[in-house]
């Protein structure tokens, strides 16, 4: 029903669509002045847009294996670089870096600067290659260049590990957004938000998800971009903020040396609710050291590089031409986001400490905080806090907490924007959430339905029984991340970035030298994977527990011991066992050039 | 050298370039931010380490990987291993 003729109206579809939600926006605009609640707005938000992926991936439901593992190959290069920028942007980028980078600023920049260059690695290193492989998984990959069970296995098992802990944090964001726009327990919320994540993926797989993730990505740009710009206008900033907030970053930096940084007693800040903090930190200048800094962008580069869910949306292009394009049009997608995360960052600080702007509340007395509408709502949704600790009336800087997520989401009403703007946010946030933790459930599920059940267990399987399995690991794993997810273990942003961490230690050499590094056999991959993975997590633990850890390296960047372990014992392993036999060798070779059949059958 | 050694060290020479670029800003430039930050460069009035951080880096970026893909595909043109309909 969808199909062929689809593929070249996509640009009709899409603009339609895109039409069809402005106008949405403005009919909730309008319902809104007519005196519909902002509590309707966010459910109508929510729902609305959740039911038309949930109808996309009805309509994209499929029976064939490469429809439902590589979406037919056929995604045009710009639209999977819309497609790759949903399930890249995740609820971590969404509703949290801009929350991370007004409290931990420059530090917490490295972010932008580590997931926006990781891009060149999977475009040079990486994605054409494994497009010309012509795998469905990437332990297939790995199964395929090195030989082996042993080596497919390993690959599933850190691939496992990673996205597990990477969509844990996607469900949770879901469920954040849920139980505020919704109003219901946040319990509930994250299976509501899992029901809404498994809707647009179990019927048609990664077709299914292409398309979705296409809309989701329409509707988070926008719902990321419109208040950006509008508060920029609003306050007279600039009609184009990314190029025009100079003054209100100096301006900020004034507020940050007159109200000046006040460490909290640690009697005071057990009162505080948990998760919830103040800033600390300056917002502009550097205020971290170059190594600590550096390290985190390596981690998040070589992390992006190996995550298979981001990998595997390379697969799904009609060439290794458009691939390679595909990771610039990617990139580009995602440049318009996180070039506009710290801008957001500067208005929301600016909005609330500028004494000059009507909506600062820094220097104003407490009472008055407290009876700011906007401020009852999210305290109760115990995402913001104010106490007067030095007990002279007015609110000081160090005074006043908000959650990380809670920074983009409560932007809009902080800057006195009408509710419609921050019912678009929910949807936003939620778009984002979803489509990644879409990528990742079916990362997962594939590659233990494909590369677990049908290549080590069961090859013999048939077509309609694969595609049975696939989908019942689907829903089993979706499950697994929502109940984890429901005991809030760690917040947002520390999760993704364990996630990069442990594909790093993992992944990142035995998929690089795979390609490049023709020497390199089954048993220096297994032990690059397994040492590196095993390493990463020990020194993880070790540091957790209370381990000093050593050359700087924090819970955050322990990818850079699994990864160095991983290196060098692929490389020592490698070279003390047989070199790979000759049709291993002609196998890559054959990789390395575009032209020629792919290395594994169009149905495989 | 073979028609296809050829191509392969044209390839390698192509990513030793781009991962150049790359490392000097991802990395390179971040070991002096707090010198570059006091810098009278200010573009568009930011401090120089914060624009590079929130907008600098990141269009090199985007930038590089057209280029890098535009070379490749002329490098592949260049020895006929450009994919033909029906390759796939």
């Amino acid at each position: 029903m969808i199909k062929g003729k689809f593929i070249d109206n996509l640009p009709k579809v899409y603009g339609i669509y895109t039409g069809g939600f402005l106008v949405f926006i403005i009919i909730m605009a309008i319902a809104e002045q007519a005196g519909m609640t902002a509590k309707m707005i966010g459910i109508f938000f929510v729902s609305f847009t959740v039911l038309i992926y949930a109808l996309i991936g009805w309509l994209s439901r499929t029976l064939q294996t490469d429809a439902y593992y590589v979406a037919g190959r056929q995604v045009p290069t710009v639209f999977n670089g819309m497609a790759t920028a949903a399930d890249w942007m995740s609820g971590a980028s969404f509703v949290a870096m801009a929350g991370g980078i007004y409290f931990k600023g420059y530090g917490y920049m490295a972010l932008l600067v580590g997931w926006t260059g990781g891009y060149v690695l999977v475009a040079s290193l990486l994605a054409p290659y494994l497009r010309k492989f012509g795998c469905y998984t990437v332990p297939d990959f790995i199964g395929t260049r090195y030989g082996g069970n042993l080596a497919r296995f390993s690959a599933v098992i850190v691939l496992t590990v990673a996205s597990f802990t990477y969509v844990t944090a996607q469900i949770n964001a879901t469920g954040t957004i849920a139980s505020v726009a919704l109003d219901i327990p946040f319990e509930i919320a994250v299976y509501v938000g899992l029901a809404s994540i498994l809707m647009c993926s179990m019927l048609g797989g990664m077709r299914a998800v292409t398309w979705t993730q296409v809309a989701q990505y329409i509707v988070l740009i926008i719902a990321y971009l419109l208040p950006v710009f509008w508060i920029s206008n609003n306050i007279g900033a600039g009609f184009f903020p990314h190029f025009m907030l100079a003054d209100e970053v100096a301006r900020i930096a004034e507020l940050e040396g007159q109200f000046g940084f006040v460490k909290n007693s640690a009697a005071d800040l057990a009162t505080v609710p948990k998760g919830l903090s103040a800033i600390t930190k300056a917002h502009s200048s550097v205020n971290a050291t170059p190594w600590a800094f550096i390290s985190l962008a390596i981690c998040m580069m070589a992390g992006t590089a190996s995550l298979p869910h981001v990998m595997m949306r390379y697969f799904t292009t009609p060439s290794v031409r458009t691939a390679r394009r595909s990771v610039g049009w990617s990139l580009f997608f995602i440049f318009l986001l996180y070039s506009s995360a710290p801008m957001l960052a500067t208005l929301s600080k600016i909005s609330l400490m500028d004494p000059n702007l009507a909506t600062g509340i820094i220097g104003k007395s407490i009472t008055e905080v407290q009876a700011l509408d906007w401020y009852q709502n999210w305290n109760q949704a115990k995402l913001m806090f104010v106490s007067d600790f030095n007990g002279n009336g007015t609110l000081e800087l160090n005074e006043f907490f908000m959650k990380g997520s809670a920074v983009v989401l409560a932007t809009p009403e902080i800057a006195g924007l009408p509710y419609v703007i921050s019912g678009l946010v929910a949807a936003g946030g939620m778009a984002a959430a979803m489509s990644t933790a879409d990528g990742l459930v079916l990362a997962i599920s594939n590659a233990l339905s494909h590369d677990v059940y049908y290549k080590i267990i069961n090859p013999k399987a048939e077509t309609a029984k694969r595609l049975i399995v696939a989908r019942v690991l689907l829903v089993l794993i979706g499950f697994a991340g929502a109940t984890i997810a429901a005991l809030e273990i760690q917040g947002i942003l520390g999760s993704v970035i364990w996630a990069f961490d442990f594909a790093m230690s993992g992944l990142f050499f035995p998929l690089v030298l795979g390609v490049w590094w023709k020497r390199a056999n089954a048993p220096g991959a297994v032990a690059g994977m397994l040492l590196g993975l095993i390493s990463g997590t020990a020194y993880l633990i070790w540091v957790r527990s209370g381990g000093s850890g050593f050359l700087g390296i924090t819970q955050l960047t322990f990818g850079i011991v699994g990864a160095a372990v991983s290196l060098v014992s692929m490389i020592v392993v490698s070279l003390i066992t047989a070199a790979p036999d000759a049709a291993t060798q002609k196998m890559v070779d054959d990789v390395r050039v575009p032209s020629g059949k792919t290395i594994l059958g169009k149905q495989h | 050298m073979s028609k296809q050694e050829q191509h392969w060290e044209k390839t390698r020479n192509l990513l030793f370039i781009t991962l150049a670029i790359w490392f000097i800003f991802s990395i390179g430039i971040f070991l002096f931010g707090a010198e570059m930050q006091e810098s009278s460069i200010r573009p568009f009035g930011y401090p120089l380490t914060y624009w590079f951080t929130c907008q600098g880096s990141l269009a090199i970026f985007v930038i590089l990987i057209f280029w890098f893909a535009g070379r490749q595909e002329k490098i592949d043109d260049e020895f006929g291993f450009t994919e033909r309909e029906g390759d796939q």
